[in-house]
């Protein structure tokens, strides 16, 4: 534990610090978006004081920094996620849009009727309805593989899923709704033997652990910068080259067309193609300055110290007659799901903020895994690599006194 | 700061969150609604029984919170000899008085029990648990057939 100082760290992180109905904030809701270090509230800050240009186009200093800064936060993305390429780095607004560009671009030149996109029971919204969207407009089909009652996904199920017709493979690196980690890598293996490609859905992913792009095998993977420690509005599709080099473009404008006559338009190489009109600047940079952060920590020991403090906080959950944890699936990460019997989530959503600690509470836009899972809503405690025993103390004492008013 | 809790959570709302009055179906009912809180995923039914535009009886279905569950139950209780131009008044009135939007001419005494609800304004997110009752009431009402939501 000694390579990751976390009272150190917290002090990175200006938002935690405060005082919420009367309490130190415990804050146990980084799944739905993380706080930010100084360095990238910094960095973003500094941006609009100093900079502020439009990228690609200026000659002029302040657009000649803007653009050095803007394509250095590309790279340092690529180095984050081991991309061969800064050309593979897409700048999207987030996972969801990441995930719309794939199955609208790569969708409507590659799929067609009878064509199967295989999906998992726990996937979030934002990666089921792009999909149901695509096959409506293709005539494509999708397949659902099913999961265990303890959140993890039926591999022997999902493998018999796979067949000469699946041609996209959309599934979550790691479940927001249950913490559940899928065996991406070998998914990749199982629907490439198939000729299919695969989309990872690395919102809930890349914050709890080292992604390395190549050695995983992944077709395109998806994130949000802002449960990365960056901004919101910023998320990065990371695609294979090769597949990206074939896609058309899917939002036209400036900045993604090589050359512009009424009779043709001839369009940029990718990145550029997938990046029409004025993207993000700050909040690229800001995202640029979050991995960089990431990257003066050891992230292996920051996985441990977030492994633990889940560990922790599970076993004093599980004390407390009348709480059942939803989602035990070995090796999961981030997320303590759980239903307190007697008590509607919503109601102890509200009393746990008046003791100053913020959770999750709902379907989670999950609404699938939810069914799945018999439970029409949760309340969620997630990590970030802040949390500590302590936050997981006041959490639990909160929910004995919450359980106390209702009960 | 249990006691800024306990401003929404009053006892009247705790006990009828637990043990709504007027929960399940009406095998005579002649008007229903259901409503939606998206927000959530709570789930409302109202069953009507009307007698020309009284309403005799009142009952309602679904899953929720402790406030959704409270509001629907204390509503169903208020209901039954009501004439349909009273209801109207009355779900304008509760309604005003959980958001505090148009709430100056409400008369909280003629409200009841109801005007416990009052205490939900300093909780916005959850005025919509509030309301969700009442928006499927008027559903129920205008034998509106859609489900209705608290957007």
């Amino acid at each position: 534990m000694s390579r990751f100082d976390v009272e150190a760290a917290r002090f990175d992180f200006p938002t935690l610090h405060q005082k919420v109905k009367g309490k130190d904030l415990v804050y146990l809701d980084s799944a739905a978006t993380a706080h930010k270090p100084k360095l990238v509230i910094e960095t973003m800050r500094r941006f609009y004081q100093m900079d502020n240009a439009n990228v690609h186009r200026g000659v002029h200093e302040l657009s000649e920094r803007a653009t050095l800064s803007y394509e250095g936060a590309r790279r340092d993305i690529q180095r984050y996620l081991n991309a061969a390429s800064h050309r593979e780095i897409v700048f999207t607004r987030g996972t969801t849009e990441a995930i719309n560009l794939v199955s609208n671009a790569w969708g409507r030149a590659n799929l067609h009727e009878g064509d199967e996109i295989l999906l998992t029971w726990m996937e979030h919204h934002s990666n089921i309805v792009p999909w149901q969207l695509i096959a409506e407009a293709t005539g494509a089909v999708i397949k659902v593989a099913p999961i265990h009652d303890d959140g993890s996904l039926d591999m022997e199920a999902f493998e018999a899923l796979l067949g000469p017709r699946t041609r996209m493979v959309a599934v979550a690196h790691v479940s927001n709704a249950l913490g559940t980690v899928n065996p991406v890598r070998r998914i990749i293996e199982l629907a490439h033997a198939h000729g299919a490609l695969v989309l990872v859905d690395g919102a809930q992913g890349v914050p709890h652990m080292r992604v390395d792009v190549q050695a995983l095998g992944a077709d395109f993977y998806a994130l949000s910068g802002h449960k990365l420690y960056g901004p919101t509005g910023i998320g990065v599709l990371y695609g294979r080259l090769a597949l990206l080099e074939a896609m058309p473009p899917w939002q036209g404008g400036g900045d993604m067309i090589r050359v512009v006559t009424f009779e043709k338009t001839e369009y940029a190489p990718p990145p550029a193609r997938f990046e029409a009109g004025t993207p993000n600047i700050s909040g690229a940079i800001g995202l640029g300055a979050a991995v960089r952060y990431l990257n003066t920590l050891d992230f292996d020991a920051v996985h441990a110290h977030e492994l633990d403090v889940l560990r922790y906080g599970t076993a004093l959950l599980e004390q407390i007659p009348g709480v059942r944890i939803v989602g035990t699936a070995e090796g999961k990460v981030g997320v303590i799901s759980f239903l307190v019997e007697g008590v509607h989530p919503h109601d102890l959503g509200t009393a746990l903020d008046m003791e100053g600690v913020a959770v999750r509470t709902g379907h989670h836009c999950a609404q699938p895994v939810m069914q799945r899972m018999a439970v029409f809503a949760t309340t969620r405690a997630s990590l970030g690599l802040y949390n500590t025993r302590e936050d997981m103390d006041r959490l639990a004492d909160a929910l004995r006194k919450s359980i106390e008013v209702f009960r | 700061m249990m006691l800024d809790l306990r401003s929404l959570y009053q006892e009247t709302i705790l006990e009828h969150g637990k043990r709504p009055r007027n929960f399940g179906p009406l095998l005579d009912a002649t008007h229903h609604g259901r409503g939606h809180n998206p927000l959530c995923g709570d789930q409302c039914t109202v069953h009507l029984k009307l007698d020309g535009d009284v309403i005799t009886e009142a009952r309602f279905e679904g899953l929720g919170c402790a406030i959704s569950t409270a509001s629907a139950s204390l509503m169903t209780e208020a209901l039954p000899g009501m004439k349909l131009a009273d209801v109207e008044r009355l779900s304008h009135d509760v309604r005003a008085l959980v958001t505090g939007e148009g709430d100056e001419g409400v008369d909280r005494d003629q409200l009841g029990k109801l005007a416990i609800f009052e205490g939900v304004r300093s909780f916005p997110m959850r005025v919509k648990c509030a309301t969700l009752a009442w928006h499927t009431l008027t559903a129920a009402i205008h034998q509106n057939d859609n489900l209705v939501t608290t957007d």
